[in-house]
This record gives structure tokens, C-alpha cells and sequence, in this order.
């Protein structure tokens, strides 16, 4: 089975690197681009005959693959 | 008394905290691969600077789980001085010995310079040598060292004294264009609540020698080993 995972920047924390995004885009030809937001995607292939799958998996995503101080996530099966 | 300096894949300041511990008399420091799992004999624990694991995922995401973690955070929990200078730092973020997180510098760029920055609490366990305002001079080399922490973190790190240094002019004023990176209040060095693991973006151990520009960081080391030091004498 392949899991998605999205990790996104809080809508709190500064996110730079889409704000320079924005500013190209609005640049190169689109004005209307109000805000960019860049964050990460991960493509997880994993066995789903194993036992708990959602819980461990949200697990390591709280742990790992983000960081809940400035990150959220969601899994996309 | 004798200092670990935890190298992990990718610590590339492990030599210049060896060398800056080792410089000081009276003192030594070794080098512990990060999948070693005991700190026994060890009176202080410094994660150097680097690229951990290549940075992948998040600064220091990966570190953290490193076989070693579990032995600093149980001698963190046992009163062991943890100093984290820039990657050292967002390994003791990530792993939750320090609250808040080290995210891209405001201005996307790497910076590489020399920086000033004002000690704010001068009775810490790693700027007693300090007095309270004194300046100091340090290098920063990172592209992630916006430190960020919400509203709330931010309050009980100000009402508990935990914000250590703040960048500043070299008029010691706290303003924006002294800021390097973006962090929350001019943030350069935080330490938890107990006062035992300090955090910050700048390198000490690059600073321990006139001829670097600045021996300003030997302060830090010389405060901690004098710490150390006090500590015995208390339990003897």
C-alpha cells in the first residue's frame, strides 16, 4: 500500500521560502497569488497487513517525519 | 573533569569543541560516536555544530534518535550539563530538551559572520563568568537558526530567565537590525527550566582564541567547568 504524507509549515510560523515563491510568481505574471506555503510530501510504501498500521504511522509522523512545534501533517491513504 | 563531545554522521565542529574544551586547563574532552549508549564518567555533554544526517527532513530530526540521545537526555534529567551550539542546538529542540524550534533564517540566506550578542541572565550555570549585560562576540554559520517558539513559550522562558543571550548591536541595544536570522526577540541561547541544558546558534568553540577573532566563547566553557566545579564542592 502507498501512504501520503503532508507535512505543512503551522499558520503561525514564518514560512520564507514560500513568501519568495510568492513574490515570483506575482513577479512572472500573477498578481492574484496571495500567499505560497511550502511544506513536504512524502510517499510511504509500506506493508498494511501489519497490525496497529494507523496509530504506529501517526506515531512516527507526530515524531519524526514532523515537528508539532511547527509543523502539521496529514496521511493521505 | 572531563567533557563528551557526541559526534554524530555529519558533526563537523566536533574537532573545534575539542579543541576548545582541551584548551582550557584542568579539563578534557573526548569524542563519543553516537552509537555508543553510555555517558558514564562524563561530568558535561556538548553536541557539536554540523549537518547531523545531512539535515535531511529537519535539523536534527534524526539525531535525536540516535542511540546516544537516551543517555543525554537521562543525564540532562540528572542535572549533567547538555551544551548544543548550532546543530547541538536543534538536536536539544528537536528531542524536547528545549522547547521551541530552529526553522529557516528569515532572509533564506546561509549566514556566515561575526555577531554580538548580550548575556541576560549573567548567574546561569553557563555565563556566570558573565556579567549581566556584558557582550559577547561569537561567530554564526547556519541557514535554519530562526528560532521560533509560541506566545506562551515565549512568556515562561522571559518569567523563568531562560533566555540567556539575545543578539544585539554592538551598542548592546535589542533591536531588529541586529537580528541575523529572524528570531523570536532577538533569541541566540536559551536553557530549560531546571537551568542544566543550554541551547544557541552561535559557535563558542569557534571563539576561544584571540587569533579566531574572539575568545569570547571560552567563557562559557570557563563558566561551565567552574559550575561543575562548585557543584562538587557542594556534594563533598
Amino acid at each position: 500500500m502507498k501512504v501520503k504524507v503532508l507535512v505543512t509549515p503551522k499558520a503561525t510560523v514564518l514560512d520564507p521560502q514560500g513568501a519568495a515563491v510568492r513574490d515570483a510568481m506575482q513577479h512572472l505574471g500573477m498578481p492574484e497569488v496571495n500567499s505560497v506555503r511550502i511544506g513536504k510530501y512524502l510517499e510511504i510504501e509500506v506493508d498494511d497487513k501489519t497490525p496497529n498500521l494507523d496509530s504506529r504511522l501517526n506515531d512516527l509522523c507526530r515524531d519524526l517525519l514532523s515537528n508539532p512545534v511547527i509543523e502539521d501533517y496529514e496521511v493521505v491513504k | 573533569m572531563k567533557f563528551a563531545v557526541i559526534q554524530f554522521p555529519g558533526s563537523n565542529c566536533d574537532q573545534d569543541c575539542l579543541a576548545a574544551v582541551n584548551g582550557i586547563s584542568g579539563v578534557s574532552a573526548e569524542y563519543v560516536w553516537h552509537k555508543t549508549t553510555s555517558l558514564d564518567g562524563f561530568d558535561a555533554i556538548v553536541l557539536p555544530g554540523g549537518f547531523s544526517y545531512g539535515d535531511y527532513l529537519r535539523c536534527g530530526a534524526i539525531a535525536r534518535f540516535s542511540p546516544i540521545m537516551a543517555s543525554v537526555v537521562e543525564a540532562a534529567r540528572n542535572g549533567t550539563l547538555v551544551i548544543g551550539t548550532c546543530n547541538g542546538f536543534q538536536v536539544l529542540c528537536e528531542i524536547g530538551l528545549l522547547p521551541g524550534a530552529l526553522v529557516r533564517n528569515r532572509g533564506l540566506h546561509f549566514i556566515c559572520d561575526m555577531v554580538t550578542m548580550r548575556v541576560e541572565v549573567a548567574d546561569s550555570a553557563f555565563t556566570h563568568g558573565c556579567p549581566q549585560g556584558s557582550l559577547l562576540r561569537l561567530p554564526i554559520a547556519h541557514g535554519e537558526g530562526c528560532y521560533v517558539a509560541d506566545e506562551a513559550t515565549l512568556r515562561e522562558l522571559n518569567e523563568r530567565h531562560q533566555v540567556i543571550l539575545r543578539y544585539a548591536t554592538p551598542h548592546g541595544r535589542i533591536d531588529p537590525s541586529a537580528n541575523p536570522n529572524g528570531s523570536a526577540e532577538n533569541i541566540a541561547g536559551i536553557c530549560n527550566r531546571e537551568g542544566n541544558v543550554f541551547g544557541l546558534m552561535p559557535h563558542p568553540d569557534r571563539a576561544c582564541e584571540a587569533r579566531l577573532g574572539s575568545a569570547d566563547g571560552r567563557k562559557i566553557f570557563e563558566s561551565m567547568i567552574e559550575t561543575i566545579g562548585s557543584s562538587r564542592v557542594r556534594a563533598a
